[in-house]
């Protein structure tokens, strides 16, 4: 029988079936400092071993400082939490790319530019935006901690089958410098909402999805979470074998991989999904989130919209708008290349690998940030940092009043000091514009990197379709 | 984990859509190492005042509510970030019970894995829960709602059901099954093309 990607992948790792539950072998592990801890609390406290060390990566992202880093962490109870897991993974014999690594960086971009991402295989990490490896063909959820020490003692989760979701995404975008693939998703998720996903995997498929870069995919997957769905996925291609060739962790017969991922990881043609939803990307246009969930978005040659437009008749989501629109300080009606900033963030594992930053640089070259805004790249992983400087970038952002930062997750979340002011508006390339995300009282509005840096240089949004981008 | 018995008490009614985990437990929580402790977090930012002073319009500082252990939400609770601190505050300010018309995947499973059960109604019955004011009793034994003397049934999957009313452990459960473990590793050992 037909079968699609998700039941390929998800069948070849059944360990066990229990009255409809799943026992499935998990491949990869990824781990980071936030949310193992009581993890590791558990496996200690029921004498109990990590079954696959060799299975298992981990490294620092949350709540490391990206400022200097021969320095001390300031903020204790950071400290205390980054020295936790390196106790941890010391005595539970772990992999760890600690601080001072060459190979540090947000989890989601240091898995696959190590080549511990591979297609076909699950993937598992504390954080919800664990999707972004799907875009390698990987079957790749996010889990709480009570499943990060499950992981650890069996190397096996227990789940219920997810429903699949087919997102079909075709056309040809009128310039892909100016509509990149955030655009993509938050339009995606504008139109299906933050519950659409729930309960789903999504196979993104379709000629715009054979057309987008290995980083672009990552992006897309990245959000899926954002539509509530428990992975995202994309059939590995040409692409996905190009991007990992030669990467550390790839298998040493990697053509003889690469051939049988051809035959085996992709859809069969007539397999059914439970779901279905068609965007054509020809009428997209640079999007910009104007309340505080990623559905809250709307096109950069918009205007905020009123609770009443906003919620089409949902009385919930009328009065949630409404909250919106008080916590952003936004009045509907205005447009949103009205709406001035006054910081910006370039980076999170949605956006902060080397095209992002290749993509914001071109905006930003030979000109200066607007007196108004404070601006910061913080680059994805160590491995991007040295990447973009090798070619400049960071030269090209500092000489624009950019500050050029050590990798993490920074102010995507907040919990290390790269945090907004109460009150503070922010253009921000990170994946959650939830009140208070980026800091207490602060204000987000997502955004695409070339998009942030163009609002960084203007002071407020522009529409980067007027630029010249090439 | 402690078995799961019969809940009364009056509801708490929180009237919003789309609750995200960064609102039930805000980031600059999550760096403590423990389980223990997260009740005094629990929905920190919309619950006090920048000084400290509880917000009187907040519903959780309705003395009303103070002991209630059912908490009623509205659709796609706990979406965004997987943290399962949001769980461990909800469940350490004593609420047992949250009610909603849906919840997001991964919070819905931290909750079982916490001694908290995720009832899911349709929009009707959540609708008659919000504009109740007596107590209830939530049966999971027999899957029920009391209301006013009126009888509400609910699903479950069985063994979330299984897992709270004998208070599991997960992976002791699965660890009765290692033979399986050990047989994929196995075939995986001999597989041409190994992945793990």
């Amino acid at each position: 029988m037909a079968q699609t990607l998700f039941e390929k992948i998800w069948n070849s790792h059944v360990v066990d079936e229990q009255s409809g539950r799943w026992l499935l072998y998990i491949d990869r592990h990824l781990v980071h400092e936030v949310t193992s801890p009581q993890a590791f609390d558990g496996l200690r406290s029921n004498k109990r071993k990590v079954r696959r060390t060799d299975l298992t990566f981990a490294t620092v992202d949350h709540n490391v400082p990206t400022s200097d880093r021969s320095l001390p962490i300031v903020d204790q109870t950071s400290a205390m939490q980054i020295m936790a897991l390196e106790k941890n993974c010391k005595e539970f014999g772990i992999q760890l790319f600690d601080i001072h690594s060459p190979n540090q960086g947000i989890v989601h971009v240091i898995g696959p530019e190590l080549g511990i991402t591979l297609p076909g295989t699950t993937i598992v990490c504390g954080d919800s935006h664990t999707s972004t490896h799907g875009a390698f063909g990987s079957l790749a959820f996010g889990i709480g901690t009570s499943d990060v020490e499950h992981v650890l003692a069996t190397q096996c989760i227990w789940m219920e089958k997810p429903k699949t979701f087919e997102i079909k995404i075709e056309g040809k975008r009128r310039n892909p410098h100016a509509v990149t693939a955030k655009d993509i998703i938050l339009s995606i998720i504008k139109q299906i909402g933050t519950g659409g996903g729930v309960g789903t995997v999504i196979e993104y498929r379709g000629d715009t999805i054979s057309e987008l870069s290995m980083e672009q995919r990552m992006t897309i997957c990245n959000m899926s979470i954002e539509a509530g769905a428990r992975a995202g996925l994309i059939a590995p291609d040409e692409k996905t074998f190009q991007y990992l060739k030669g990467r550390k962790y790839v298998p040493k017969n990697y053509d003889e991989y690469v051939e049988y991922w051809c035959e085996n990881l992709k859809t069969d043609s007539g397999a059914k999904f439970d779901k279905s939803f068609t965007i054509q990307t020809d009428e997209i246009v640079p999007q910009v989130s104007w309340g505080t969930n990623p559905a809250m978005t709307v096109d950069v040659t918009g205007r905020v919209p009123s609770p009443e437009e906003y919620a089409r008749g949902n009385p919930d989501e009328e009065k949630a708008a409404a909250k919106a629109l008080q916590y952003m300080e936004l009045k509907p009606g205005i447009s949103i290349t009205d709406i001035s900033i006054d910081r910006v963030f370039i980076g999170s594992c949605t956006n902060s690998r080397l095209e992002d930053l290749i993509e914001a640089s071109k905006v930003v070259k030979g000109k200066k940030v607007s007196s108004k805004v404070r601006a910061m790249v913080v680059p994805g992983s160590q491995l991007v940092k040295k990447q973009a400087e090798e070619l400049g970038l960071d030269k090209i952002f500092k000489d624009s009043g950019f500050e050029w930062r050590e990798s993490g997750c920074s102010m995507c979340l907040g919990m290390n000091p790269d945090i907004l002011a109460s009150g503070e508006r922010c253009a921000s390339t990170s994946n959650r514009n939830f009140e208070g995300r980026q800091g207490f009282g602060g204000r987000t509005h997502l955004v695409s990197p070339v998009m942030a840096a163009a609002a960084a240089i203007n002071g407020h949004f522009v529409d980067v379709q007027d630029l010249d981008l090439n | 984990m402690k078995p799961f018995g019969i809940v009364r008490s009056i509801v708490t009614p929180l009237d919003r859509v789309n609750i995200d985990t960064d609102q039930i437990v805000p980031k600059q929580f999550l760096k403590l190492i423990q389980k223990s402790g997260f009740g005094q977090y629990l929905f920190f930012d919309w619950r006090y005042e920048t000084d400290g002073k509880p917000k009187k319009d907040f519903v959780l500082n309705d003395l009303q509510y103070k002991n209630s252990k059912i908490l009623l939400v509205r659709d796609n609770f706990g979406c965004g970030s997987s943290r399962e601190h949001a769980v461990w505050a909800l469940q350490d300010y004593g609420f047992q019970v949250i009610v909603s018309t849906s919840f997001a995947d991964i919070f819905y499973s931290n909750c079982f894995k916490n001694g908290v059960l995720p009832i899911r109604v349709n929009e009707q019955t959540l609708q008659k829960l919000f504009s109740t004011k007596s107590e209830i009793e939530v049966d999971l034994e027999r899957q029920i709602i009391w209301v006013n003397a009126i009888t509400i049934p609910f699903d479950i999957e069985a063994h979330w059901k299984k897992v709270l009313l004998e208070g599991l452990d997960d992976i002791a459960v699965t660890l009765k099954h290692e033979d399986k473990i050990l047989k994929y590793e196995k075939a995986q050992e001999n597989s041409k093309f190994r992945i793990s």
